[in-house]
């Protein structure tokens, strides 16, 4: 792809045994004396650069941190319990709050988990239309990570620098669906609109000119020495730790699990692209920001081929009556069609018996949707398992032994949107 | 009396200058902050928003006199004052033109104090600087600003070593502590400036006086991604205005002592620009450097707290004592 062969991949590093890890890990954190006396600090809800709504009661010996105490919940909404007396089809657009950054992700993890619930088809043009929209929220949200994370460690310029590149994302989901930050826009069997016209032309401009921007962003980071100086070798997570805690998405990658159920458990169109699992294997922050790098440069890739094998047909599956919403045009012509939109709005779809759990890889790890449906349209219940949770829940085995500087850039790294932990 | 009365000119005169200057290097550092990241900046107040810091002072003076139940009152609200006294002091030392001009038939020295241990004073001024923060991250009594206290502390310590011995390099070559004779020591045009026979210790007195202005990347004292606001969490309204003016009028002073000591002072570059007052080429040198500590913070992450001090006492000091010696060996020997 255009500019795709400037992205300087170092040579893949041997990969270190878990001892070695570990051992890395032992020598990367700071101990401290038995008698030392504590301070204790509470970083959040209020703290200025928590990313969000997260609270950790931190005892700190000196500089180092000693334990932490996360809590979470700040911003609970409820949103299993909502779902709970919703029909399924209503349910949707609450998905869009819980990773705000990447909302389409979540769109389409939920719908996803309902499809597999009804056992209906998604046409292919749709299943295209659903990977773009998915590179588009990864690319999104990685660069919305990658100016917050390069701020945490104290650059603010850098910061909107990235803001600056995302609007072409954004302005890309304003032309598509009319909002740039809860898009609502896939739907159980579907999407909710075809793609309008002009848009695969300027989305194919925007992703042949990103690369360009990333190898910028590269240059200005990677040979920054306080940059590098601040993350190498920082806030190691070895794989064993990541899968004690359930660390997914790029902090399971940046540890050497080639983890990605983009490639080891396809959905949408992601079996009929071609693109690599950004793998690093140092574990540390630094290799974090190089696995979401990699990955935004697989993201134009794999945009730019959807673009290019886009099949036509339908963008929503018109066979399952019962189950979808029809497509808008018909309704205004179509006597049936119109019933069927008036049922699916007023009644639901129409939700055989039994339980099922999806899970797809959205930006920040992997996305889990658990649905138990006793046979109405509405969910008995309905579990969101969402890679934020886990994120937090890790945050006393990050921290430990860390110097309080570099807690906000850890914490970080691992990519946090309080709303996806909190539901 | 006529003296005195001059005196008194000289220093209102002083005084008014450099803080004049900071609602407008407030400005600057706004608008160059919006250039370099592709915005504006202030637009709104005043034509191309140049009131903005007045505005904001505004704001400041009428917002409530906050002190927190549980801080140590007295030293609390002296704390923003420690870091504002000094600087000014330390201003009276830099000569803004020649000696013994003629001016309205009067005999003046264009400089508050031609004082023979002026070097010593600014460097003695500076660690009293230090006081400023420290009292005000203990009297607030919250663990941020204790730990931004601390770190400001230990930081403007440790880099005052490596700047003091930076600094005797120049001394050695100009053979006196007086300002005024530093700048003669410079005189005949640019090639003469210490700045160039002296390059390692200009470079690491400039970079000390980011660490002692706690700038980016050295502002770990009010780190915002780490401690909140370090040791000025619990202030706020015109208190918190006086720190932050503190930290402005400080980069006034250390701009004008670094361009008074490294780079000629108040004189030209070429001997037939003296014909422009020494005053204007000061004012320029000074707003030279404040734009490079404007850009570098505007540019730079931050270093962590234990790679600051590596810093320090691994690399400047070792390099600031082997400046020294070196220098110290070419003089005596030719």
């Amino acid at each position: 792809m255009a500019g795709h062969e400037s992205h300087p991949t170092a040579p893949p590093k041997p990969r270190a045994t878990p001892e070695e890890m570990r051992e890395r890990k032992r020598l990367s954190r700071q101990r401290v004396s038995d008698d030392s006396e504590f301070i204790t600090v509470s970083m959040g809800p209020q703290h200025p650069s928590t990313h969000g709504v997260y609270q950790a009661v931190v005892d700190l010996d000196g500089e180092i941190v000693v334990n932490t105490r996360p809590s979470i919940g700040n911003l609970h909404r409820g949103v299993e319990k909502l779902a709970e007396v919703k029909s399924y089809h209503r349910f949707l657009p609450l998905t869009d709050r819980l990773d705000y950054i990447s909302s389409f992700a979540m769109n389409h993890a939920y719908a996803e988990a309902v499809e597999k619930l009804m056992d209906i088809e998604v046409p292919r043009r749709a299943r295209y239309i659903r990977t773009i929209g998915d590179e588009l929220c990864r690319l999104s949200n990685h660069l919305l990570w990658l100016g917050v994370h390069v701020m945490d460690f104290g650059a603010q310029t850098f910061f909107l620098i990235c803001f600056r590149d995302r609007e072409y994302v954004l302005d890309l989901w304003e032309m598509l669906c009319g909002a740039r930050l809860t898009h609502s826009y896939a739907r159980i069997g579907g999407v909710a609109a075809d793609l309008p016209d002009g848009w695969v032309e300027k989305c194919r401009a925007a992703m042949e000119f990103m690369p360009r921007r990333l190898a910028e962003y590269q240059r200005l980071v990677e040979k920054n020495r306080i940059f590098l100086k601040r993350t190498q070798g920082i806030g190691i997570f070895t794989q064993e730790d990541c899968v004690a805690w359930r660390v997914t998405g790029p902090s399971l990658r940046a540890t050497g699990m080639e983890r990605d159920l983009r490639k080891t458990e396809p959905y949408a169109a992601y079996d009929e692209v071609d693109f690599d699992v950004a793998v690093e294997y140092d574990a540390d922050v630094y290799s974090r920001y190089l696995v979401r790098m990699k990955e935004m440069y697989e993201s134009c890739k794999i945009i730019l081929q959807c673009l290019d094998q886009l099949p036509e047909g339908d963008y929503i599956n018109q066979d399952a009556a019962s189950q979808t919403f029809p497509r808008k045009k018909r309704v205004m012509r179509d006597s049936a069609a119109m019933v069927q939109d008036f049922m699916q709005t007023f009644r639901g779809p129409k939700v055989p018996k039994g339980e099922v759990y999806k899970a797809i890889e959205v930006p920040k790890g992997e996305m889990g949707v658990y649905i138990v449906s006793d046979g109405t349209s509405i969910p008995q219940r309905l579990h969101l398992v969402t890679p934020t949770f886990y994120h937090c829940q890790a945050t006393p085995a990050l921290f430990e032994g860390e110097m309080i500087s570099d807690v906000v850039g850890i914490f970080g790294s691992v990519d946090i949107v309080l709303g996806d932990s909190d539901r | 009396m006529t003296e005195f009365i001059i005196l008194i000119i000289k220093l209102i005169l002083i005084i008014a200058v450099s803080v004049g200057m900071v609602p407008f290097l407030i400005y600057f550092e706004r608008k160059f902050a919006g250039f370099f990241q592709s915005r504006m900046g202030p637009t709104y107040a005043g034509p191309w928003g140049s009131l903005q810091s007045f505005g904001d002072m505004a704001k400041l003076m009428s917002k409530e006199d906050l002190v927190p139940a549980a801080a140590d009152g007295p030293v609390f609200r002296i704390a923003p004052y420690i870091l504002f006294v000094p600087a000014f002091v330390s201003m009276t030392l830099i000569p803004f033109g020649p000696m013994d001009v003629d001016i309205f038939g009067y005999n003046v020295d264009l400089v508050v104090s031609s004082f023979d241990a002026g070097v010593i004073l600014f460097l003695a001024l500076g660690s009293l600087a230090v006081y400023g923060p420290v009292f005000g991250g203990w009297a607030s009594n919250n663990n941020w600003a204790l730990l931004g206290a601390l770190r400001s502390g230990a930081q403007m310590v440790s880099y005052e070593i490596s700047m003091g011995l930076a600094v005797v390099g120049v001394i050695v070559m100009a053979n006196t502590l007086n300002f005024v004779d530093i700048v003669d020591a410079q005189a005949g045009g640019f090639w003469n400036w210490f700045f160039i026979p002296q390059l390692v210790g200009f470079v690491i007195f400039f970079v000390a006086s980011i660490a002692e202005l706690n700038r980016d990347p050295f502002n770990l004292a009010e780190a915002e991604q780490e401690l909140v606001a370090g040791y000025m969490t619990e202030y706020s309204g015109m208190r918190w205005g006086i720190f932050m003016f503190g930290e402005y009028v400080n980069m006034v002073v250390m701009s004008a002592v670094i361009s008074t000591i490294f780079m000629g002072g108040w004189r030209a570059p070429f001997e037939f620009l003296d014909v422009i007052p020494g005053f204007i080429w000061l004012v320029g040198k000074m707003l030279f450097f404040i734009f490079l500590y404007m850009w570098i913070r505007w540019t730079l992450p931050r270093y962590r707290y234990n790679q600051l001090m590596d810093i320090g006492w691994k690399i400047f000091l070792p390099l600031a004592i082997a400046n020294l010696a070196v220098t110290a060996l070419i003089i005596s020997v030719v």
